[in-house]
């Protein structure tokens, strides 16, 4: 079976503007003008049914591969497959079982209804009107958008229209869908009703593959199966979230909240402890303890040596390195 | 548990996906144009005032022309008639080169700014049928606008229609139409890539067309002045409304008005030609289309950098 997304050392690089004599150049234009390389020697495989993550700063390329992919944008050199098909020659069914939404796009005709747009868009893609209504009222109910059914595209607002545009993607009922930063500016509860609808839509069905870019950590975290981290125009890791976290710590931490201990020399001798650091928290007569472990088997041993000295525990948390600490020990920075 | 659906690309789908596609895009112009009752205002009653202007100053000529030379008051008063109902005539068709010079031309341009266009390019829609759909709802609705100045003017100006040969005028109508809409898609591909600079041009072609086209007079009057004008009118026929209006007039004056002098070329011969111009449009909007997408998709200049 094909990869529903594949690229072969796929590079796009962007012309430098061209010097004009009738043109003064601006002040700080000078470093624009350049050659770009947005994308290179980008290698991925995307398998059917997964739900792929792009993260990466500003300008790492995210958008650019995903007009490759779109069949908007030719590569400079390189390939890229979408459902088996070249990109370069042969768009049209890879056309047809692909959509992509962007986050902030601002698609559509003003004077039209968020139903006639979403109608219209779909006409593209050949499906019958009564088909498209019906899916059209399904996903509006679906996205909570419906009693915004027959406003204009004009009056709603920037959530609302987003809602809208994801509605355009999901309502040709794609095979592929890319998705370019979606929840981009929204609010708490809009953001998370367009995520669970992608993971539900992915992963309720077989055969439904998503590519999808993010600034946010935690929703590449949270919704992704793998991700691929993108600088320069460079993939840096392709793994799962999980997977790319256990790259840079290959320890656990966790921490403890307890009455204050008489000895604590005991911890340092156990096996598997790394490290360990305590502060006193006058305040509330208690002691905070972070411990740093190879693995989770000294918690036991750890528990039982407190409890000996007849002290209490109060809290106990394991703490995970995030994304973001992955991210920032890769691209040396970290995001904004 | 649903299996990636199997996707059709046979004839059968592909002529229903145009077809669909054409509908689809025409809706927008069709439908949501005419929501703004603010048109009527701009795009009938205005029409007027230009054809206004030039009917007071045809009727002045002709008044003094009667005082001068009151035994030929029938023929310069049926000349003067024949000029207000070409000017009538004309006013209603400018309706028509505005929408192509500012809602196709201008179009994909504009489409690209706010973020359509590249949902279109990566539609499996015919690109043809997305230029087709923007021309069949601009015909529809320029149409409505053209009558509506065609009946204001008929009111206010008192003008008469004698149509001899009712099937010649609407094909020559609509030949006209197509060449004209043709052209818009062919210079809506060209803007893609001039972008801004589209604008200006469109600016700089809208007067100069209204006369080398003769939208507001005869145009085998310009043709036969000789010199530069000959020079101008021939190059106004290119624009498929000038030889479309001149076929129009023919039509529904009389070949016999002004004297029969100042038509361009017989209204049949004009017709055959305004088919090769359609047909030529058609094929060069096609092929530029296809080539400054290309182009376009080499270049990155698909979609605006801010998306
Ligand atoms: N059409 C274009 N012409 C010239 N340069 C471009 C064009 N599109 C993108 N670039 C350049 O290519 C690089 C990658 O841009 P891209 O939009 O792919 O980044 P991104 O990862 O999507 O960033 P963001 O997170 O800001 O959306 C940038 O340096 C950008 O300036
Ligand atoms: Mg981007």
């Amino acid at each position: 079976m094909p990869y529903a997304v594949e690229t072969r050392d796929l590079t796009r690089v962007f012309a430098g503007k061209k010097k004009h004599w009738w043109r003064k150049p601006k002040p700080n234009e000078e470093e624009s003008r350049g050659p770009v390389t947005a994308l290179d020697g980008v290698s991925l495989q995307i398998r059917e049914g997964e739900l792929f993550g792009l993260l990466g700063p500003n300008g790492a390329g995210k958008t650019t591969l995903i007009k490759i992919l779109a069949t908007l944008l030719l590569p400079t050199s390189g390939k890229a497959f979408v459902a088996g098909n070249d990109v370069t020659k042969d768009p049209f069914p890879i056309r047809q079982r692909i959509n992509m939404v962007s986050g902030g796009e601002t698609s559509g005709y003003g004077l039209l209804t968020t139903r006639e747009n979403i109608w219209m868009f779909s006409q593209f893609y050949g499906v019958p009107s009564k088909v498209s209504k019906a899916r059209i009222d399904e996903l509006m109910h679906a996205f909570g958008l419906w009693d915004k059914r027959d406003a204009k595209v004009r009056l709603i607002s920037s959530g609302q229209r987003q809602k809208m545009n994801m509605i355009r993607g999901f309502v040709t009922e794609p095979d592929i869908l890319f998705l370019d930063e979606p929840t981009l500016g929204l609010d708490v509860n809009a953001a998370r009703t367009i995520r669970e609808y992608v993971m539900n839509w992915v992963r309720g069905q077989s055969g439904k593959t998503v590519l999808l870019t993010t600034h946010y950590m935690a929703e590449a975290d949270e919704m992704c199966d793998r991700i691929a981290i993108i600088d320069k125009g460079k993939i840096l890791a392709c793994d799962t979230p999980e997977n790319l976290k256990r790259m840079i710590h290959t320890q656990t931490t966790f921490r403890l909240e307890v009455d204050p201990l008489q000895d604590t020399s005991t911890f340092q001798r156990m096996d598997g402890v790394v490290n360990f650091s305590l502060r006193d928290d006058a305040s509330k007569n208690r002691t905070e303890l972070t411990f740093i472990l190879e693995n989770e088997a000294p918690v036991a041993e750890i528990l039982s040596a407190i409890t000996a000295q007849g002290a209490k525990v109060h809290a106990l948390r394991k703490t995970e390195p995030t994304l973001e600490d992955v991210f920032i020990s890769m691209v040396g920075r970290g995001f904004e | 548990m649903t299996a990636a659906v199997a996707r059709r690309s046979d004839l059968r789908f592909r002529i229903g996906l145009n077809l669909r596609s054409i509908v689809g895009r025409a809706y927008p112009r069709v439908i949501g144009a005419n929501r703004e009752p603010s048109w009527i205002f701009f795009e009938a009653v205005l029409p007027l005032l230009s054809i206004a202007a030039y009917v007071y100053i045809y009727r002045a000529i002709a008044l003094n022309q009667v005082a001068a030379n009151p035994v030929d008051a029938p023929r310069i008063l049926a000349n003067m008639n024949a000029l207000v109902a070409s000017v009538v005539l004309g006013g209603a068709m400018v309706a028509f080169w505005l929408n192509v010079l500012w809602s196709m031309a201008s179009q994909l341009y504009w489409e690209k700014e706010i973020g359509n266009l590249q949902l279109y390019m990566m539609a499996p829609m015919n690109r043809m049928a997305l230029l087709g759909g923007m021309a069949v709802g601009g015909m529809f609705m320029t149409s409505v606008r053209a009558v509506s100045t065609l009946v204001a003017g008929v009111v206010v100006f008192g003008v008469v229609f004698q149509v001899a040969n009712p099937l010649m005028l609407l094909a020559v109508f609509f030949v006209t139409l197509i060449a004209l809409y043709g052209l818009g898609m062919f210079f809506a591909s060209l803007y893609l890539l001039w972008g801004r600079e589209a604008w200006n041009l469109s600016a700089l072609m809208e007067e100069p067309i209204f006369f080398s086209s003769g939208f507001y007079f005869p145009l085998g009057g310009l043709y036969q002045s000789g010199g530069w004008g000959s020079v101008v009118a021939v190059l106004g026929s290119i624009i498929p409304a000038g030889l479309g209006l001149d076929a129009l007039r023919q039509l529904t004056l009389g070949e016999t008005a002004f004297g029969g002098k100042f038509w361009v070329l017989s209204a049949p011969v004009e017709l055959e030609i305004l088919v090769v111009l359609a047909v030529g449009f058609l094929i060069l909007a096609r092929y530029a289309l296809a080539y400054l997408e290309t182009l376009a998709k080499r270049e990155g200049k698909l979609t605006s950098r801010h998306q």
